[in-house]
């Protein structure tokens, strides 16, 4: 009797032609063709066309001096600097921005979104109330808020607020003093390394012990004093030779010293609160989606609220949790492209704002602003894929 | 499968369909029977709207006597409000048809961007505004103060070369847009302001208490602000420098809007010339021979233009300095029209 599989194997006659899977090729070759066709037309056109306006394009602009400032840079960078340079510097800030706003929005989320179930009246409303207030007011509104609500409050650098150990607060910034490491300071990164190296020996050591035995390990107080105290007798052991920079009023500002500008903590502390009000809802609709049978079962064993939470009803609602997650993180990035309108040299501003003016390359300098915020998120939601994949359950 | 491509060949097909060959500005104007101008946000006496939406200012009235030479109607013109980032862009693209928002005219600009200047119509040069308490009287004293300046324009890289050049460190404050800029400066963020000499006395208007800010007395650098067209348009081209040129010669003979009618019935060559009784100068231009009776009927000289918006009885107080008319020591020079 003849299977179906034998007569989808056989060929007929003119086989090639109705063979299925030869098809399947044939069209997707030509599609693949005509894409790259059409990306090649349109790339070809455009650079035609700015070539016929008299419009410089290529991206030879990258190597020419930028002749501009910038306020905040991570790297050296100075106005004799080239654009490729200027480019850099922005692309770290908005970096800088993005991992310490992901950081804190995501503890600042979780906190808020398990307030919001919290048994106690008043700290769920106020829960509440935080989210429902910020999630409903644009971003750009609530940064132009923080940055004037936080500048106007500020003093003249000539009547800085001094908070002590040589800090000072006004309107320029925060400006702390800052260490200089002086010779024989290898000691110091050693111990750094040493200890984080140590740290996480410990915690795969104390994890297999209780594994093993059921006695548990304090590994966090261990950690700590690990981090903290090898560093300093490191120091110690090369005689500290550490100064500090101390900041000066001179003049205008503070001569010395790093600063913390406003600009840099408006934006921050918008993109932070904005973003933590939507993954405090992520975490309560994951904390939800646990089955409350999960909570009863570890009450029943004697578990009580807080151990519940972390040990059994957060590990499985991680897997609700962190594909929404991964947006909020990408929105945090884009987001922080607002910084334009508060002076906040990011990659937008420096980049695609004035480079762009100054040479007039719109087109290549959007394409590649684009292409990086691109790469960017891809990075982030191809790790936040592997941490998703190893909170996963293991199904038979 | 068969049924998916043919439709995906077509829709390829036309997206790379040459893009039709740009028709030259003037006909464009002509067709859509009005200008379309790029324009300030909002500066005080050079471009901003009123407080019933009607623009007005020194560029926008400029704006209007293209529009009068094309149409012989100043109120045939519409005013995009571009920010420094995206006004290059916009006029680029062919969303504008000219750009009247003291632009400076740059090498790069020039020969980088596809554009052209028509003309320098407002001679200045970039300037500071501090705090009188501050108690500083000169430039030289700013090492190590913050700046705020708008990004992207020359205003930002001439403050870099001249701290550079003097040795002074300063902390630049940059925001996209000016209002943002007047804004943080008022706030106390920055310690001193800078942009045009222009544009600091307009925007000093704008400050809580202008009578506590100072403009300091020196001028770094040349700030020649004038249109810009499309290049490869040249008939567009010497359409709005003529205009200028027009405005200028009109004010250097005395022709003035109040009297340009009996002016019209003179004897000198020279006006006749301007106002188009004689000689046929509008018709090789793309524009009818009156032209110029048009501009000064319904926008004035040059000088009418100036004293109007910012000139001396004016709330910015402007005074004509280096764009005083050549006769009377200045730099402004119009083309003589024969």
């Amino acid at each position: 009797m003849a299977l179906q599989q034998d007569i989808d194997d056989a060929p007929r006659s003119g086989s090639l032609l109705y063979d299925p899977r030869v098809r399947g090729i044939f069209f997707q070759t030509v599609l693949i063709v005509l894409v790259v066709f059409f990306i090649y037309e349109a790339a070809s056109n455009a650079i035609q066309n700015l070539q016929r306006q008299n419009i410089a394009s290529g991206f030879g602009f990258f190597e020419t001096t930028a002749g501009f400032s910038i306020s905040q840079h991570l790297i050296s960078y100075s106005p004799t600097s080239t654009y490729g340079r200027a480019f850099i510097v922005g692309l770290l800030n908005t970096l800088l921005v993005a991992a310490i706003g992901i950081f804190l929005a995501t503890i600042i989320g979780f906190v808020v979104g398990i307030a919001r179930l919290s048994s106690n009246w008043l700290i769920s409303r106020l829960a509440a109330a935080y989210v429902e207030v910020i999630r409903n007011v644009p971003l750009l509104l609530q940064l132009l808020f923080w940055y004037f609500a936080v500048l106007k409050s500020l003093p003249s650098p000539r009547d800085s607020v001094d908070l002590g150990l040589g800090a000072y607060l006004n309107i320029r910034g925060l400006v702390v003093p800052r260490p200089v490491f002086g010779p024989g300071s290898m000691l110091f990164d050693v111990a750094v390394v040493v200890a984080i190296v140590a740290i996480v020996v410990i915690h795969r050591w104390a994890r297999k012990r209780q594994m093993a035995t059921g006695q548990q390990f304090p590994v966090f107080w261990t950690g700590l004093a690990l981090i903290i105290g090898l560093p300093l007798i490191g120091l110690a052991l090369a005689g500290f030779p550490v100064t500090f920079d101390m900041p000066e009023l001179k003049g205008f500002n503070f001569v010395g010293g790093t600063t913390l500008e406003p600009e840099f903590v408006a934006l921050l502390l918008g993109l932070t609160l904005y973003t933590a009000s939507f993954i405090a809802e992520i975490v309560r609709a994951g904390i939800k989606a646990v089955s409350h049978g999960q909570t009863e079962a570890a009450n029943a064993l004697g578990l009580r609220g807080g151990y519940t939470l972390r040990l059994v009803v957060v590990p499985q609602a991680m897997r609700v949790i962190i594909p929404p997650l991964t947006n909020q993180y990408l929105n945090l990035t884009k987001n922080s492209s607002l910084a334009v309108a508060i002076g906040y040299p990011d990659l937008v501003s420096v980049f695609a704002g004035t480079v762009l003016n100054q040479t007039g390359q719109a087109v290549e300098v959007i394409f590649i602003t684009m292409l990086v915020y691109l790469t960017i998120s891809l990075i982030t939601s191809s790790l936040m894929n592997w941490f998703n994949l190893r909170m996963a359950l293991v199904e038979r | 499968m068969r049924n998916k491509i043919l439709p995906l060949v077509l829709g390829a097909a036309l997206g790379v369909a040459a893009t039709a060959a740009h028709a030259d500005t003037l006909s464009d104007v002509k067709a859509k029977g009005f200008l379309q101008c790029g324009a300030n946000t909002g500066l005080l006496g050079f471009g901003s709207p009123d407080d019933k939406g009607e623009w007005k200012g020194f560029d926008v009235d400029f704006c209007r006597a293209i529009a009068t030479a094309v149409f012989n109607d100043p109120t045939k013109v519409k005013f995009t409000p571009l920010t420094a980032k995206e006004r290059f862009t916009a006029l680029q693209s062919g969303e504008v048809d000219v750009l009247v928002r003291n632009t400076t005219w740059t090498l790069s600009r020039d020969s980088q961007m596809g554009l052209i200047f028509a003309g320098v119509n407002y001679y200045d040069g970039q300037g500071f505004m501090v705090r009188k308490s501050l108690g500083i009287s000169s430039a030289l004293e700013l090492s190590g103060a913050s700046v705020c300046v708008q990004t992207g324009t020359t205003t930002e890289l001439n403050l870099a070369d001249y701290f550079r050049t003097n040795g002074m460190q300063f902390n630049p404050v940059v925001f996209e847009k000016s209002d943002e800029v007047v804004q943080a400066y008022d706030a106390g963020r920055c310690d001193a302001f800078t942009t045009d000499a222009s544009g600091l006395y307009a925007e000093r208007l704008k400050l809580t208490n202008p009578a506590d800010h100072m403009v300091l007395p020196e001028i770094i650098s040349k700030e020649p602000l004038g249109p810009v067209v499309r290049q490869g348009d040249d008939k567009w081209l010497t359409i709005v420098k003529w205009t200028h040129y027009v405005m200028l010669d009109a004010e250097e003979a005395g022709v003035t809007s109040k009297n340009v009618d009996e002016m019209k019935s003179s004897a000198n060559p020279d006006i006749k010339r301007i106002l188009g009784t004689e000689g046929a100068f509008g018709e090789p231009l793309g524009l009818t021979n009156d032209f110029g009776y048009n501009i000064i009927k319904a926008v004035g000289n040059y000088g009418e233009v100036f004293d109007r918006n910012i000139g001396p009885d004016t709330p910015l107080g402007i005074s004509r300095g280096l764009n005083a008319l050549w006769t009377k020591g200045g730099l402004q020079y119009g083309m003589p029209v024969r």
